[in-house]
């Protein structure tokens, strides 16, 4: 093995992101267009009071499950929210759900047409399977050294980062769910004279919105899983919290913010179910 | 009658080196022979069929015949390798996308074996969808929706979803869909074969109604061939591929092309479809203008029979002679034949479906006389006849 030169890999990375970082323009507009919209969240979450927000939250639940009503979910949400306030996390919470919002919606907007793309060609799927694959088993960290020399340091590397993670399952489930449509159908729209557009959003996308909302609600959920690892670069929030205690060896406030994370991930994963569900088809 | 879809040497080859496979079947190779040579699978082998206004024409075969794969073409939503589509005359194989769009709008709409309907939409959201795609304004596509599913029979259901209809219910409104569109050719693709007997049978009857009022060219693809045989006004049978025959219901039953098609006609019911004309023999048959009855007694014992039919000059029916009767005539030397006539004869007419006619017959023993409108006798039906017609006998022709 010791003759065979090593592979100057990673050398190659690093003139490759150096590369990069020369479009100093580019990646400024970027990180401004996801600030705005982090920060459009952000305002939009600091000026509602917080008992407001508990009864917004509270209403949305019941709204969405108008037709198969839980309350044990909604008694939950209503105690979970007070504990997070008590314990003084709301500003953190508001801030880590600001970050999960941004990166998933971004995810889907990216997401969702590439979905579409890869259902309905050939090549496309052929191309983008490795990459998916490659983005989703690379350690979410690797993301983060490329992010700082990009964006910089605060919330926007992270939620690049989480983006890049997150993005996969809305990829995939959104091909997934229009190859399922059964062909049958696709033959009725066919046959009745739709066009390509008219096929996809009357047809194709319906019939395929249960299997694309449950990649949304895994896209959020991953990224809600980046929140920590985000925090290691400056991003804001539940996960700074436990980051600090790691650094400090305080089990029990990383615990206490922990456990608001996880609150806040059952809501949004409820929530986006239910969506999913949401009366027929 | 003029011709409203003119198929000629519609072919389909599915697989890899499509173009060599194309050659070897125009040389007359057997669809084998292909499979072997290129690994090419004929779908469809060079058909040709004419179909004309206002008829139901059914293509029957079983499954991978090709029949839904034809069907498929006929309207592009599979693409054939060669051959022609001519509807009023306009190829449609020179269409550009635009034009097959606006031809699959207004000129054909399709009927689907699982009906096809789309889950996410109300009853008359999916009646609506063919003039929803066309911009149809929603009051009147909703009017147009509603006027059809009136058609089939679906009132009150309009906001239910389809999985909360029966699946007969369901191809109702498949039906509904299509004939919204208000096109001039329906494509029904094993329309009825999802449903129960029940409901078929109704679903027949119904599009047969259907097809009373509105007049439209429907092309029906069906495995079935008593269905075939009660709804086509044409049938063609196909086999991997190829079209054996084409004809009426009458000439599938009666000359049967070979014997993959005799096969198939053996599980017919046909007293159901077989009728008073393709069952009856010639009788011995006395005109009474020109005989007397030392003819007519001859003629029946040439013929070995007890009884004879009597017609007039102009064959109109008059009545049945026994021999004892006309023995009698003779003994008393009178030449009067009309007086020892029974009138009193069962007739029926050629078209009258044997069915009918099994119960009498095989009751009183006595042969039914068939006559047409005029009232000339066309020929007589005894049991032994019938019986052996429905046993799938070669039937006895009366010229």
């Amino acid at each position: 093995m010791n003759s065979i030169p090593q592979l100057p890999l990673a050398s190659w990375i690093d003139s490759f992101v150096d590369w990069l970082v020369q479009f100093t323009g580019f990646f400024n507009a970027i990180t401004n267009f996801i600030g705005g919209i982090n920060n459009a969240f952000q305002w939009v979450f600091d000026i509602i009071p917080i008992w407001l927000f508990i009864i917004l939250i509270l209403g949305l639940t019941f709204y969405v499950n108008r037709k198969d009503q839980r309350w044990s979910l909604l008694i939950f949400e209503f105690l979970g929210l007070l504990l997070i306030w008590n314990l003084d996390f709301w500003r953190d919470m508001t801030q880590t759900l600001t970050l999960v919002l941004t990166s998933s919606l971004i995810a889907l907007v990216i997401g969702i047409p590439l979905g579409i793309l890869m259902a309905k060609s050939h090549i496309a799927e052929v191309i983008l399977k490795p990459i998916l694959d490659f983005m989703q088993t690379m350690p979410a960290f690797v993301y983060l050294i490329p992010a700082v020399a990009l964006f910089g340091i605060g919330m926007v590397p992270g939620i690049v980062a989480s983006v890049i993670f997150a993005m996969p399952p809305t990829v995939r489930m959104t091909n997934m769910g229009i190859r399922e449509v059964p062909a049958e159908l696709i033959e009725a729209a066919d046959s009745y004279g739709s066009t390509e557009w008219q096929k996809l959003f009357k047809v194709e996308l319906p019939i395929a919105k249960t299997s694309l909302m449950a990649g949304v609600n895994q896209s959020m959920m991953l990224s809600l899983s980046m929140v920590v690892i985000a925090s290691m670069i400056g991003a804001m929030g539940l996960g700074t919290k436990v980051y600090f205690a790691v650094g400090r060896n305080d089990a029990g406030g990383g615990f206490a913010a922990g456990l608001a994370i996880v609150i806040l991930a059952i809501i949004l994963d409820r929530l986006t179910q239910s969506l999913t569900r949401d009366h027929k088809g | 009658m003029s011709i409203k879809v003119e198929v000629k040497n519609l072919t389909k080859i599915f697989g890899k080196h499509v173009g060599r496979a194309k050659e070897l079947i125009k040389q007359g190779k057997s669809k084998p022979e292909i499979l072997k040579e290129t690994g090419a699978t004929v779908g469809v082998d060079q058909a040709n069929f004419e179909i004309e206004d206002g008829e139901i024409f059914v293509i029957m075969g079983l499954s991978g015949s090709g029949k839904s794969t034809l069907v498929r073409m006929i309207n592009r939503l599979i693409e054939p390798t060669d051959g022609e589509v001519l509807i009023d005359g306009e190829n449609l194989m020179k269409m550009d996308k635009k034009k097959l769009r606006d031809v699959r709008r207004k000129k054909m709409s399709m009927v689907f074996q699982n009906f096809g309907l789309l889950p996410n939409r109300t009853i008359i959201e999916n009646a609506e969808y063919g003039l929803e795609i066309q911009g149809v304004e929603k009051e009147e596509r909703r009017k147009r929706a509603k006027t059809a599913l009136e058609q089939v029979g679906i009132t009150g259901y309009d906001d239910e979803y389809p999985d909360q209809l029966s699946g007969g219910m369901q191809q109702r409104v498949g039906l509904a869909r299509a004939l919204a569109n208000d096109p001039q050719i329906l494509l029904m693709d094993e329309a009825f074969s999802a449903l129960d007997p029940l409901n078929r049978t109704d679903m027949q009857d119904q599009l047969l109604d259907i097809q009373e009022s509105l007049k439209k060219t429907i092309i029906f693809i069906s495995h079935d061939l008593n269905e075939a045989l009660k709804l086509g006004d044409h049938i063609m049978i196909m086999r991997d591929g190829e079209v054996i025959q084409t004809g009426t219901p009458e000439d599938i039953l009666t000359h049967p092309a070979n014997d993959y098609v005799e096969e198939f006609i053996e599980n017919v019911d046909r007293s159901k479809v077989l009728t008073a004309g393709n069952v009856m023999i010639r009788p011995v048959t006395i005109n009474v203008d020109k005989a007397g009855p030392r003819l007519t007694l001859k003629r029946m014992k040439n013929n070995e029979v007890s009884t004879a039919y009597v017609v007039d000059n102009k064959r109109k029916l008059i009545g049945i002679v026994d021999a004892n009767d006309v023995i009698g005539l003779v003994r008393h030397d009178s030449s009067d034949l009309r007086s020892v006539v029974k009138e009193d004869v069962p007739t029926t007419n050629e078209e009258t479906p044997i069915s009918e006619l099994m119960d009498d017959i095989s009751q009183t023993g006595i042969p039914f006389a068939v006559t047409n409108d005029k009232g000339q006798l066309k020929g007589i039906i005894v049991r032994g006849a019938v019986l052996g017609a429905l046993a799938g006998n070669e039937v006895s022709e009366f010229e």
